[in-house]
């Protein structure tokens, strides 16, 4: 079975067919991309599988069962986690925290112990602490765990984004644009990080991207989208040769019309 | 281990002050140094830091605008006279009831409006404010507009003094978990809090009942101390009184709550020659505060233990 398999999902916003019939499968500790030109929809894919949408019509297989139309916070739950394509961090709170709140939806002590510290609310804050730290220490954030989020540089806020959403534990990451706003060198090394992540944490992940040397770099499998429709699915080499991706990204020849 | 034992060490200092600053103000209470102009003002400030930490909770931690928190308070009010006064029942289970009351009022309330955001539910919580008092106003059981009269008066310094501890302390420890982590990230990103795994309604339900609750206490002490209360008591400039407070202390900081709260306490006792200018002053403080420091007196920050080894310098 399919980690993820997604059967004519369908969304529209007043008329306008944001995805049309959109088909996919990932399978465990597969790394694919989603590409396309802007404005295609890829955001509203990832939009529709964390449950920020409802989609129109469709399905959303996770490990067979339908998650279509869930709330965001049980799709979390049951296994896909997310970062932003404007990064989304609690930019008010200490690095630590922001690792922190990923892991409260297993939260091991009850309400109750801890508006009157019992014992278990102690040993619980201390699992919590830790666990956080080696998420924190991973990413090499560790020596800032005080330091208020939106203070840090931008790719140590994508690091800590990626850092909070892998604190989930998900089957499935999905990264929105994560090499947005970084140099070169920076993106060589994010996509070591990406290739790194999928063997260490063993998951699958899904990821838009601009940036073709990352993508091409890193992807197994790429669908392109264009106004809502795959246009193209297949191996990078076979991507880049593709003359319907080549015309949606550059136009059709003049010769043509 | 050694830094286990220190922070036992500073818990039980930490009782030991707070017994000491009961005890005095007790001792001044019986040997009747203190006069009834500051007896009162001792009440309202032991009341208002409980609303005021109580609205912190909702506005502040949780980042949902509420104004009808003189709603929940009236409801503590009327339920724990009901209780006391009509059944002749034990303050205790006055304050129960009442707390009980309000807590529920906030469930019934904040499960259709929670789902609204800022303006919204401003004018929605200003609104359920406004249906409890009109309500009241039209209860005969309760003499309407009159309001009920000759209340017993069973509010007692320890009673307020302890009421307000017991609040700062639940509400402290609730922000200090992962239950208050959850609530805080509701204020910072809604929709990163979801996709976190965070059961965003449910929470903001839990703040909202939580902080009904503590009006409603509010409202219980309130009731049995003032021998009166009407549903005018209740209206909206109250709720307003109370924002002030949490605005002025920084929205998001207990600390700045309690801070507010004693200073408008005591702001008002000074103003009261002036009844008629006490509004004007009252605005003017706010808008200087909010032009050279609009968040807050003490912004999202907390006055804590790491604080004062921080001001004192070096003493670990």
């Amino acid at each position: 079975m399919s980690l993820l398999e997604i059967k004519n999902l369908y969304k529209s916003f007043g008329g306008l067919g944001a995805v049309i019939n959109f088909n996919f499968t990932i399978q465990s500790g597969e790394l694919i991309g989603l590409i396309g030109p802007n404005g295609a929809g890829k955001t509203t894919v990832f939009n529709l599988i964390t449950g920020v949408y409802r989609p129109d019509k469709g399905q959303i297989l996770l490990q067979g069962q339908n998650i279509a139309g869930l709330p965001p916070y049980t799709i979390c739950q049951k296994g896909i986690a997310r970062t932003f394509q404007n990064i989304r961090l609690f930019k008010d709170l200490s690095v630590i925290d922001n690792v922190k709140i990923a892991f409260h939806k297993n939260v091991d002590y009850s309400l109750f112990s801890t508006l009157i510290r019992l014992p278990a609310f102690f040993q619980g804050e201390k699992d919590i602490e830790t666990k956080a730290m080696e998420y924190l220490s991973i990413f090499k954030l560790d020596h800032k765990r005080d330091e208020i989020a939106s203070n840090l540089p931008y790719g140590e806020q994508r690091r800590l984004e990626i850092a909070r959403a892998l604190a989930t534990q998900p089957t499935l990451l999905i990264l929105d644009e994560p090499a947005a706003g970084m140099n070169p060198q920076e993106t060589k090394e994010l996509m070591e990080l990406i290739k790194w992540v999928r063997e260490e944490f063993q998951l699958s992940i899904l990821l838009i991207e601009h940036d073709m040397s990352l993508v091409m770099g890193v992807c197994e499998r790429i669908y392109v989208l264009d106004y809502g429709q795959v246009i193209a699915e297949g191996l990078p080499q076979e991507i880049r040769n593709n003359k319907k991706v080549i015309e949606a990204y550059l136009g059709e020849e003049v010769g043509k019309c | 281990m050694q830094e286990k034992s220190k922070s036992w060490l500073q818990f039980l200092l930490e009782v030991i002050v707070l017994v000491l600053l009961f005890t005095l103000v007790q001792y001044a209470l019986s040997a009747g140094l203190v006069n009834q102009s500051y007896q009162i003002t001792l009440t309202s400030m032991c009341i208002n830091v409980i609303l005021a930490v109580s609205l912190n909770l909702i506005n502040g931690f949780t980042g949902q605008l509420s104004l009808g928190h003189a709603g929940f308070m009236a409801i503590g009010a009327y339920v724990s006279v009901i209780i006391t006064n009509f059944m002749d029942l034990p303050f205790i289970a006055g304050i129960l009831g009442g707390c009980l009351a309000a807590g529920i009022a906030g469930f019934v309330v904040g499960v259709p409006t929670l789902r609204l955001k800022g303006d919204y539910l401003a004018i929605a919580t200003l609104a359920f404010g406004e249906i409890i008092r009109v309500v009241l106003q039209n209860i005969d059981y309760v003499n309407g507009p009159a309001g009920i009269m000759g209340i017993t008066k069973l509010t007692t310094w320890p009673w307020l003094y302890w009421a307000a501890i017991f609040t700062i302390l639940i509400i402290v420890n609730l922000m200090n978990s992962s239950y208050g982590r959850a609530i805080v990230s509701i204020r910072e990103d809604e929709v990163a809090s979801e996709l976190m795994g965070i059961n965003t309604t449910r929470y903001k339900v839990l703040a909202f009942v939580i902080g009904a609750m503590f009006a409603g206490l509010a409202g219980v002490l309130y009731a049995h101390y003032f021998y009166i209360i009407r549903p005018e008591t209740f209206n909206f400039l109250k709720s307003f009184d109370m924002l002030v407070m949490v605005v002025l202390g920084g929205l998001g900081s207990t600390t700045g709550a309690i801070i507010a709260a004693v200073f408008i306490t005591f702001l008002t006792l000074a103003l009261q020659k002036y009844a008629a200018m006490r509004m004007v002053i009252y605005a003017l403080t706010l808008i200087i505060v909010m032009i050279y420091r609009p968040q807050g007196l003490m912004g999202n920050k907390e006055l804590s233990r790491k604080t004062f080894s921080g001001i004192w310098g070096g003493r670990k």
